[in-house]
């Protein structure tokens, strides 16, 4: 489904990989490892089309991904490191915004029921701006509940989340995995995800 | 296609209701500053009405100059430019419904406060309906236009400047057919001709600008 090859990257005058390559069938979840500055972040852009390579090409159900466009976008679910949340709408508009946004069609019973798994039940009409870290994190990932596009590219998603944050949002990727979908995520924790293949790819 | 373009729009008004001083400031600059000129020109009104169409309109431009630089930076620094680019539309569309929204906030009011602004220079009947319409027909295109350049400055530091710079040359059109309407409206030649030439660089604008500041944004977010 997702393939990569020979990728190389260089950021200003440094270059912080080459020759990378993966696969990655349905089912299955790759997790980037390295330490800070070894390129996790620019090989998650590259995945998502925003960077392009300095060579190489990436693959998504055989077609190069700058060909395949609006087609690949569809398929495409971004969490990074930023909420893209807005602070002056509420967490119910901020879920429904998003989800027009990307051309989805989520009713707001369907965004309510998320927020009341990530715990938000009750503040749906409070600003963001009012919310701690922790609970921004939370709209965000409340995103992931009803999406079901197949291919998840997650940029340090457990940042800010407690433990029980932590469970519920592996038990969300792998409930992800089992459904045939795939995802790419940086993490400096190790987090154990019950279901699906498990690779990894370290930077160095 | 006209749904993405909607959303976006429909957000960006949302968040502009929600943060009212801006709009609101953006506004008394415009109102200030054209106001000072009858102060410090003296009560001459055959002065005051040959200049009124040239101040109104460059204190129109610096006005939508003001509300420029936050047309991206906001959703860039929180992270929803990102997911903008990544929506399975074309960036082009996105910022379509982010110029609307900009004109709607930034071009209409100006639009319509100017004739009330207009009789402090003791214009005519006739120049204040010109001039509101030749505000209204035109601020889309300076909206349009800015969006290339606020794009272009996307996250440079000093940017507001550079910004200035950039597009204040690019808005000289505008403003001469701008002012040229209201002036030709005054002298008896009718500003017809103005007011189409101001129509089509907006349709050219609104048609073409969004799509370069698309291509602009993609570069500011590698």
């Amino acid at each position: 489904m997702l393939e990569a090859d020979n990728l190389e990257c260089v950021r200003g005058e440094r270059r912080l990989f080459a020759g990378l390559g993966f696969r990655l069938e349905a089912g299955e979840l790759l997790y980037l490892q390295g330490r800070n500055g070894a390129g996790k972040t620019s090989l998650l852009r590259m995945i998502i089309g925003l960077l392009p390579p300095e060579t190489g090409e990436i693959r998504w159900k055989g077609e190069p991904i700058r060909r395949a466009g609006e087609s690949f976008r569809a398929d495409l679910c971004y969490l990074g490191h930023l909420n893209a949340i807005k602070e002056e709408l509420t967490p119910l508009e901020n879920l429904l915004a998003a989800a027009r946004l990307a051309g989805e069609d989520l009713s707001e019973d369907d965004a309510l029921d998320a927020l009341e798994q990530v715990g938000l039940a009750g503040r749906e009409d409070l600003a963001c701006k009012y919310l701690s870290q922790g609970q921004k994190r939370r709209v965000a990932l409340a995103r992931l509940v009803k999406e079901r596009r197949p291919l998840w590219v997650l940029d340090e998603p457990f940042v800010a989340l407690d433990v029980a944050a932590v469970d519920w949002l592996a038990g969300l990727i792998s409930a992800h995995l089992q459904r045939g979908g795939l995802a790419v995520m940086t993490t400096h924790q190790r987090v154990d995800i019950p279901a699906g293949t498990i690779r990894e790819l370290r930077l160095s | 296609m006209l749904n993405i373009v909607a959303a976006v729009a429909g957000r960006d008004l949302k968040l502009a209701m929600r943060r009212q001083a801006d709009i609101v400031s953006a506004l008394f600059f415009f109102v200030i500053v054209v106001s000072l000129f009858p102060l410090g020109i003296g009560p001459e009104p055959d002065l005051l009405r040959k200049l009124a169409p040239g101040v109104l309109w460059v204190a129109a431009l610096l006005a939508t100059m003001l509300s420029l630089p936050r047309l991206f930076a906001d959703d860039h620094r929180d992270g929803t430019l990102e997911q903008l680019a990544l929506a399975p539309h074309p960036l082009g569309l996105v910022v379509t419904g982010k110029v609307i929204a900009h004109w709607l906030v930034s071009g209409l009011p100006l639009a319509l406060i100017a004739p009330v602004l207009g009789i402090q220079f003791d214009l005519s009947t006739d120049a204040l309906l010109v001039l509101t319409g030749a505000i209204l027909l035109g601020t889309p295109a300076l909206s349009g236009i800015g969006a290339i350049g606020a794009a272009l400055t996307l996250g440079l530091r000093g940017g507001g400047v550079l910004l200035s710079l950039l597009v204040l040359p690019l808005y000289i059109p505008v403003l001469i057919f701008g002012a040229g309407a209201v002036d030709a409206t005054v002298s008896g030649l009718g500003g017809e001709g103005h007011l189409s030439l101001l129509a089509a660089m907006t349709c050219a604008s609104i048609g073409f600008a969004p799509w370069a500041a698309a291509a602009a944004l993609k570069i500011a977010l590698e």
